[in-house]
């Protein structure tokens, strides 16, 4: 888990360039990264290509932070989070 | 445009009239060309020769715009052949004329499926591949229907019209990562598809076109050609009409 979320924090801050420091479990997209939803959108294409799983969009309406964006890809990829 | 990279271009209904028109024009510009076709595989090689004869870069490529599974095979086979496409043109498109008052449920869901649904899905396909290049060109072939009605092209109409709003909203949602999406409106232009209509309904178009004449596909090509070049980058959500003045 603790790979899993390096992994997908460095690929949020990449899409989303912010520095990695920025990108913690508790930083909010919207208000702490200054991400709109587009912004969110290609982050999610970006976790999908990577871990190759699918997040259908009502899916992603919940995610407000980086740790429950963590914890959705945990959920697809069927790893305990 | 993406520097040092081959310029993919899908073209949907390409096997002949605009959309075949249109592969000829962005082949000459140098770009590498999916010619798309569902129903007519002959028509859609024949372009690709003659795009390969003046020495562009083409394959032929089975897409039923209607069909997400269809739509994602083709796009895979693009990427696998061409590579990713930069530039889509959402050309194919079907209509059956009848009044409204009688016109057919199946006929309605064809029209709205090929003219504005196809559109979307193919949209849809290409996207992600645009917004991570940071680069994208999408022209969807709307009509002169579109902006003014037509007796007995209720469904068409309608789906053109549509297909105006989907330009429109997609133009603000992605303007901001350098893609573009603009829509041209043809007036009545020679194809195969206009063949159908009356002498008597010809006339009247013909009256009603400031120009005297119809259109060619290769004027129509031409604008969607500039659209998706390099130098159309800040034309975004426009519905640039190609229709002799008829909505002048």
């Amino acid at each position: 888990m603790p790979e899993l979320e390096s992994k997908v924090c460095k690929i949020l801050a990449e899409n989303l360039s912010v520095p990695e420091s920025q990108v913690t479990p508790k930083a909010r997209f919207q208000e702490d990264l200054d991400a709109d939803s587009l912004d969110l959108v290609e982050a999610v294409l970006a976790l999908e290509e990577e871990f190759g799983v699918t997040i259908p969009e009502e899916e992603m309406e919940g995610v407000q932070t980086v740790g429950q964006a963590v914890q959705l890809v945990a959920s697809k990829m069927g790893v305990g989070a | 445009m993406p520097e040092g990279e081959r310029t993919v271009a899908l073209v949907t209904g390409a096997s002949r009239g605009i959309g075949s028109a249109t592969c000829l024009a962005l082949a000459r510009t140098g770009l590498a060309v999916a010619v798309g076709y569902r129903s007519d595989p002959e028509g859609a090689e024949e372009t690709v020769a003659k795009a390969r004869a003046d020495g562009g870069t083409a394959i032929a490529v089975s897409i039923d715009v209607r069909d997400e599974v269809s739509v994602d095979g083709a796009f895979g086979r693009v990427e696998a052949e061409l590579g990713r496409v930069r530039v889509l043109v959402n050309n194919a498109g079907y209509t059956r004329d009848g009044l409204a008052v009688k016109y057919a449920t199946e006929q309605w869901d064809a029209t709205v499926e090929t003219n504005l649904t196809g559109a979307f899905l193919c949209t849809r396909r290409a996207l992600p591949g645009m917004l991570k290049a940071r680069w994208g060109r999408i022209v969807n072939v709307a009509s002169a229907a579109a902006l003014r009605g037509n007796a007995g092209q209720a469904a068409y109409s309608a789906s053109k019209a549509g297909l105006v709003g989907l330009t429109k909203s997609l133009a603000r949602e992605v303007g901001g990562r350098g893609i573009t999406v603009n829509a041209v409106c043809p007036g009545f232009v020679h194809t195969r598809m206009t063949e159908p209509q009356s002498e008597e309904s010809r006339q009247r178009y013909l009256e009603m076109t400031p120009a005297g004449r119809f259109g060619t596909p290769e004027e129509v090509a031409s604008v969607i050609a500039f659209l998706a070049g390099p130098e159309a980058g800040y034309v975004n959500g426009a519905v640039v009409s190609v229709d002799g003045g008829l909505t002048a």
